[in-house]
């Protein structure tokens, strides 16, 4: 059966790649969204804590033979935790400055990191052998589902959601929520102010690691697999706009969407719509889609 | 030289200690030297004012009580424990909430959320319904988005939410300003159950004719230094030299 010209499955099949590429989208805009939300810093070397929650979850297999679903909570914790550490050594001292300083000091971190495995590594990726459980694909009828993939989709829906529900709905994202808007007085009311933003940072950090040992099976663990995709990245958080939680979510899993069926409509322009669209929301509505002016 | 200034309180009971004690305050927002030396008591249970022109410096005092000026120096001592080398949240946890004069509610937050925000630092603070009790009004608006609300209301759900806290010493900046006077009544009515509830209150205020209707003691502030101090029941005697002191 055809649809457009296109068959089904093909259809089906390339609407599936953008939507897992979407579900990473959506977990790494709401990482930076949170993180720029309280700290108001880009976090540019997003990708790069991208990168090494992979890398965390490949070594860890390959040198201590510990499975995908240990990876699963470890690598974001020890990714985390060097977050902790960067925040509090470095991005601390810069709050007081531009802001534009905080973006520079990421973005040469970013740099450093990707560096540094790309020193070891090379250009080359290094596979990341499916766990057993995950072989196989469901059949749908209209398409076949890989195992794997059905778990990304479902995995990165409840991380979104979770983060969304604890932001918007619990007394913990109140804190966070009002720290945005008014540190100080939060912090005069007898809240530990600095601890949260450390925490805040430490948790976008963790959960671009966490993306990071989701997508080791689907991409190769290479160096670069953060500086790719962190462009796009930024885009839709662009697009999203910066301050909305549910917008970098729902941004991001549209817009792998809007990248998937591009490319089998018009597959020359699948690399670049997201940026035409970038272009156009910056021209109509600057704060983007779901954004609130600051 | 400050009339009954620092130490001797006409009438007062100067065995104990004050609950607040300020000497040499000063403070400074970057190159700023705003607080030149601020001296003042306040005792427990009563209402206190800081009375002054715009610029005086009357804020700036009760932010650096407070712990959120950029740079403070001097004695601020609450209960006995010096504060000025304490960093705010540490100040708020000793028993001092502050109601900022923007009145500082959360956009971000409903009316619920914006008054059970502050952590409780102390026994002995409201529970949410006792505040609702004394404010009607916020209950029924409490899921609405905190700055929808009225200028009235939202100063009510400013003074509501440190209420909770259990803090005994409450910092209220000009928490009439802007108010139509049948709120600024509801306020007056407000703080004198506060007080009968053994609250102690510090309270910066431009409009002294509704500081008289609260107040014990009224301290003067001019640029940045304590000038005099006019006990409630002295303020009609002294009104020449108020009017003087507040350039009306």
């Amino acid at each position: 059966m055809d649809i457009f010209g296109i068959p089904t499955a093909a259809l089906f099949g390339q609407l599936m790649v953008g939507l897992i590429n979407g579900a990473f989208y959506a977990m790494l805009s709401l990482g930076l969204a949170v993180i720029f939300g309280l700290l108001n810093i880009i976090n540019f070397t997003h990708g790069a804590q991208y990168t090494m929650g992979a890398f965390c979850g490949w070594w860890l297999l390959e040198q201590l033979g510990v499975g995908y679903w240990w990876s699963l909570l470890i690598a974001p914790i020890a990714v985390g935790v060097t977050g902790v550490v960067i925040e509090r050594a470095m991005l601390s001292r810069l709050y007081k400055l531009d802001h534009l300083y905080g973006l520079l000091l990421t973005f040469g971190l970013a740099l450093i990191i990707q560096g540094v495995f790309t020193n070891y590594y090379g250009s080359s990726g290094q596979p990341y052998r499916l766990p057993e459980e995950f072989s196989g694909a469901y059949n749908l009828g209209f398409m076949f589902l890989p195992k794997y993939r059905a778990w990304v989709l479902l995995a990165s829906a409840i991380v979104c959601f979770a983060t969304w529900f604890v932001i918007e709905r619990t007394k913990l994202g109140s804190y966070l929520r009002a720290a945005t808007e008014n540190p100080a007085l939060v912090q005069a009311f007898g809240i530990n102010v600095p601890r949260m933003i450390t925490l805040t940072y430490g948790f976008g950090v963790a959960l671009a690691a966490l993306a990071g040992v989701m997508a080791a099976p689907i991409y190769q663990v290479s160096p670069q697999m953060g500086a790719n995709l962190i462009i796009v990245v930024f885009a839709v958080v662009v697009i999203g706009g910066m301050g909305s939680i549910m917008g970098a979510i729902v941004t991001g899993f549209a817009l792998g969407l809007i990248e998937g069926l591009t490319k089998v409509f018009y597959p020359e322009a699948s690399n670049t719509v997201i940026f035409v669209i970038m272009v156009l929301v910056l021209m109509l509505k600057p704060a983007g889609l779901f954004g609130r002016e600051r | 030289m400050p009339e009954g200034g620092t130490g001797g309180i006409q009438g007062r009971d100067s065995s104990a200690a004050p609950l607040l004690q300020v000497r040499g305050l000063n403070a400074w927002y970057g190159e700023s030297h705003i607080l030149h030396g601020i001296d003042f008591d306040v005792y427990g249970g009563e209402v206190v004012t800081l009375l002054g022109r715009n610029g005086a410096g009357k804020t700036t005092t009760l932010r650096s009580i407070m712990g959120i000026v950029p740079r403070r120096e001097g004695s601020v001592l609450f209960e006995g424990v010096e504060t000025t080398r304490l960093p705010s949240n540490r100040i708020a946890r000793r028993g001092i909430a502050y109601c900022p004069e923007e009145r500082g509610i959360f956009s971000s937050l409903n009316v619920y959320e914006n008054l059970t925000l502050p952590p409780v630092v102390r026994e002995g603070g409201l529970s949410v319904e006792k505040v609702f009790e004394l404010f009607a009004n916020l209950k029924e608006r409490r899921t609405s988005q905190g700055t929808k609300l009225s200028g009235g209301e939202q100063q009510m759900l400013a003074i509501g939410r440190i209420l909770r806290t259990g803090a005994r010493l409450l910092l209220l900046d000009e928490p009439t300003e802007g108010l139509a006077p049948v709120i600024v009544q509801q306020i007056g009515r407000t703080l004198a159950e506060l007080k009968r509830e053994g609250f102690t209150i510090l309270l910066v205020e431009q409009n002294f004719r509704f500081a008289a209707t609260v107040a014990d003691r009224h301290y003067v502030v001019e640029h940045g230094r304590v000038i005099d101090m006019i006990p409630n029941d002295q303020l009609d005697a002294n009104m020449d030299k108020l009017r003087v002191y507040l350039g009306v």
